[in-house]
């Protein structure tokens, strides 16, 4: 059976709730970045899927800005995570908590 | 089957209308890359020159506020970004924020004993980032603009190394901010599945012509939109991430979050809403109206119980956030106006708030406790006359730009018959004056009021509040109460202030 559209978007709806309950539910943070990663290349199979179905080349396109976007974000996560770690010996989010109201 | 692709058309660029974001963008590059050459240049360079390339992009939004004015709007590259009065007036909103933050940073960072430009630079390239997103005619350009908006301010509200709430305060930023670009870029994507582009045009224009035929996709797509721009203007229940880094983050940092990273997410908001899915007002108003009552609500209540001064400042403007969203509600060209003139005015007042701050928190940037507070009045009178007149107006007492500013928004949700959101907001500004009065005791009590002698001999050392912090508070002060007293100026620059959306020429 030829898979169609709708099982891309399927798929790709599956991957970014994964990625987002990931998210909410593990702890450090490098697993943390490694779901947003999840969530961000769902939404390129979504995109590609969608372009492709459209006929379209702007959802290819678009998939470009997400891929540099990401990685500019695991950089910018990366050092917080290594200026953290330079403070306490582990970084979990559990163990940052000074803040509190 | 895929798409042939042709030959390339490269767009038509109008540089001059891309000015402001040119000049926020090369003043960056040219600040790291002259103090990198030249690290003897004295500290001061760094905030003079900040203050001065921000300048120089009002300057351009003010030359091109004329020349919308002759020839209408215009789109500056191809019909990816448009310049008409809103994105012009959010640009210069932006402008003279950073101008006003620079040199409460300078006297910051020689406290703290900071040195070099990069301070200066991420911020030069945030500022850059919201202008990008004021003027986007298209969704990737917006997501765009909002990463280069929120990436350079990750990076700010970490910038204290030495304190470990910083460092907290970043990490959860990064976090949640990612977690909510990720909803914006899955909007985005259902957007485009529904309408088969993802310019804000070619949105508005398809949406005229046909009926939708997946409504669901674009309804979720919509969803998607307002839960990733919520994060960003912190609306609740996307506020988690506001109180903490807030506390957590420099505190002239958080002036520059509060009030340009604010006004550009509103101008996000109020371009793909308002504007482009105009015509489909019926389906998100009843969520933004949820939102800015939840948002009013939660922000007043919860700032009153707050026991750290930049925390219940940080709930505060929660509350203001869904001020503005009663605004943004009423999805009228006076809504618009009134979500404009509020975002101006209170990005003045809440610079100037958390300069006084960022002078008394003290070395190590700690002393923010509402007990902190105590006897700042017998401290430094006039600073202590200044955070008082700025509270007031945060309040909406009559003569400041807060009243005005408030008093607009009210005016334009009652036009837009939106009469029981018009009392949930006045609720929520009479729950919120409590909050004002409650830091402004703390201001004018003595400092041993009860205390050790020990606290009223450390209370009574001398605060060293920085020349150009003061000018700024007093600047911010001037504007807060000329606005109240002659609001017409202001007024009809956001009367102004129309969203365009223009085909490719």
């Amino acid at each position: 059976m030829e898979p169609t559209t709708g099982w891309y978007l399927a798929l790709a709806a599956a991957l970014f709730v994964i990625g987002a309950v990931g998210l909410l539910v593990r702890r450090n943070p490098l697993v943390m970045f490694m779901c947003v990663e999840l969530m961000l290349n769902a939404v390129n199979v979504t995109f590609v899927a969608l372009g492709a179905d459209l006929n379209d080349v702007g959802g290819q396109a678009a998939v470009f800005f997400v891929l540099v976007v990401a990685a500019v974000e695991v950089v910018v996560g990366l050092a917080l995570v290594v200026a953290v770690n330079r403070r306490r010996a582990s970084a979990t989010a559990d163990d940052l908590s000074a803040l509190r109201g | 089957m895929m798409a042939q692709i042709g030959p390339v058309a490269a767009p038509a660029v109008d540089w001059a209308g891309l000015g402001p974001v040119l000049a926020l963008a090369l003043g960056a590059v040219v600040a790291i890359m002259v103090r990198t050459l030249a690290r003897r240049l004295p500290d001061w360079v760094d905030w003079a020159w900040t203050a001065l390339v921000a300048a120089a992009a009002a300057g351009a939004a003010v030359s091109l506020w004329g020349r919308v004015g002759a020839e209408g709007p215009f789109n500056a590259v191809g019909d990816q970004f448009g310049v008409d009065r809103f994105s012009l007036l959010v640009t210069a909103v932006i402008a003279v924020s950073v101008m006003l933050v620079a040199p409460v940073l300078h006297g910051f960072c020689q406290r703290e004993g900071w040195s070099g430009p990069e301070i200066y630079v991420l911020m030069l390239l945030s500022a850059a980032g919201g202008v990008v997103m004021a003027g986007a005619n298209d969704l990737v350009v917006l997501f765009l603009g909002l990463e280069i908006l929120s990436i350079p301010a990750y990076v700010l509200a970490a910038r204290n190394l030495a304190r470990i709430q910083s460092l907290e305060a970043g990490l959860k930023y990064f976090v949640l901010g990612a977690f909510s670009s990720a909803f914006l870029l899955y909007g985005i994507a259902l957007v485009y599945g529904s309408t088969g582009t993802t310019n804000l045009v070619g949105i508005r224009d398809y949406l005229s012509r046909w009926v939708v035929l997946s409504d669901a996709m674009l309804l979720a797509g919509l969803a998607l939109l307002l839960v990733g721009l919520g994060f960003k203007v912190a609306a609740v229940p996307f506020h988690a991430w506001v109180p903490d880094v807030y506390q957590g983050a420099p505190t002239p940092v958080v002036a520059f979050m509060a009030s340009a990273v604010k006004t550009a997410g509103f101008a996000a908001v109020i371009r793909v809403f308002v504007v482009a899915f105009d015509l489909r007002s019926g389906d998100w108003q009843p969520a933004v109206y949820a939102l800015a009552v939840v948002t009013l609500l939660t922000g007043a209540v919860l700032a009153v119980v707050q026991r750290d001064v930049k925390r219940m400042l940080a709930y505060s403007s929660i509350a203001h956030a869904g001020f503005v969203l009663v605004g943004v509600q009423a999805a009228s060209g006076r809504g618009t106006a009134a979500a404009v003139f509020y975002l101006a005015a209170y990005s003045v007042l809440v610079i100037g708030s958390f300069s006084v701050l960022a002078a008394v928190s003290g070395p190590g940037d700690s002393r923010t406790g509402l007990d902190d507070l105590r006897g700042l009045n017998s401290r430094r009178p006039a600073l202590a006359l200044g955070f008082t007149v700025l509270l007031l107006a945060q309040a909406g007492v009559p003569l400041t730009s807060g009243f005005v500013a408030k008093f607009e928004i009210i005016a334009a949700a009652v036009d837009a018959r939106s009469f029981w959101l018009a009392v949930v907001a006045m609720v929520s500004a009479v729950v919120a004056a409590f909050l004002y009065l409650r830091i402004m005791v703390a201001v004018y009590s003595s400092p041993d009021g009860g205390d050790g002698a020990g606290d009223a001999e450390e209370s009574a050392e001398p605060l060293a509040v920085p020349v150009l912090t003061g000018l700024v508070v007093a600047a911010t002060v001037a504007v807060t109460v000329g606005v109240g007293v002659l609001p017409s100026v202001l007024h009809d620059l956001a009367r102004d202030a129309i969203p365009a959306l223009v085909a490719a020429g």
